[in-house]
């Protein structure tokens, strides 16, 4: 598991994945040479596993985000399978998370505008197998979105 | 609204999955010398097309084997203030992210968890004591893909 360092060093550098490695380092309250150690291992081991951009696509002109909620029908054998697959290949979904609960699949989807939207969901959206629901959240804000673990 | 070309997309799309690439190691994929790509790199920073960068971890080699997605309906709108619930709910250490969003819920929020009992007392203690917190509906991820986008 993780060291003391470890988490402290995890807590920094994900609220600041910007942060020069020598101000981490001092932080952290450990040396620059320590430092490149540790993260040297939890990329190793798998438990930093990249550094990524985010992309803001209200800039490039996708106003609109829809959740949808999608219930499929589990009386056929294949039919994450192949609703997963066919989903990945609307550009427009940017996630896909299966769960277990009420909802089977969500996927997320943006728009430029609602009559994007609209025809995105007609035309792509609909014609996916297996859908039995489909219920959507229009995103109005996101009040949170770090993602950060609480190591 | 932005415009991006072939290159800049292509630049977008490796950035997403790793932005600490230099812009040497993209000479000879893109074609392009090296202040070249420096430039376009800087644009989508400086745009906002690019808004920021996420440390991406493991979860479950950190220890957090459970992620959970609530959807919360707030009881009485009107006399519960929107500010007071997102205040307290993103003082949660365990919530990752929180969305305001408008259908059969009001908030979308992710949360992890050590383990079942552990979101167990996450959902009774901090969750469920929200000011305002109505009907309540937890799904667990089994599994999630972020997707490219329309690049």
């Amino acid at each position: 598991m993780l060291t003391e360092l470890d988490a402290r060093i995890l807590r920094i550098y994900q609220s600041a994945p910007d942060i020069p490695m020598a101000e981490l380092a001092s932080k952290a309250g450990t040396t620059l040479a320590v430092l490149s150690r540790r993260l040297a291992r939890l990329r190793l081991n798998g438990q930093i596993v990249a550094k990524e951009a985010i992309i803001n696509w209200q800039i490039l002109g996708y106003k609109v985000e829809v959740s949808l909620r999608i219930t499929l029908d589990k009386t056929h054998q294949l039919a994450f399978d192949n609703f997963i697959n066919d989903a990945r290949k609307i550009q427009e979904i940017i996630e896909i998370q299966t769960f277990l609960g009420k909802v089977d699949v969500r996927l997320l989807l943006i728009a430029k505008n609602m009559d994007d939207y609209q025809k995105i969901y007609r035309e792509k959206i609909l014609h996916l197998p297996h859908i039995m629901e489909i219920e959507p959240l229009m995103h109005i804000a996101r009040v949170q979105n770090n993602e950060v673990l609480p190591v | 609204m932005m415009e991006l070309d072939e290159v800049d997309q292509q630049l977008l799309k490796e950035l997403q999955r790793d932005c600490t690439r230099s812009a040497s190691s993209f000479v000879d994929q893109l074609g392009l010398s090296q202040p070249a790509i420096w430039r376009r790199t800087k644009r989508l920073y400086n745009e906002g097309i690019i808004s920021g960068k996420r440390l991406v971890l493991d979860t479950e080699k950190l220890g957090f084997s459970v992620t959970v997605f609530l959807g919360i309906k707030l009881a009485r709108k009107g006399l519960v203030r929107l500010e007071d619930f997102e205040r307290a709910v993103t003082a949660i250490p365990e919530v990752q992210t929180v969305e305001h969003v408008l259908g059969v819920y009001d908030y979308r929020i992710r949360i992890v968890a050590r383990d079942i009992p552990d979101f167990e007392r996450i959902l009774r203690r901090r969750i469920m004591t929200l000011p305002g917190a109505g009907e309540i509906e937890s799904n667990v991820l089994l599994s999630e893909e972020k997707r490219q986008g329309p690049l």
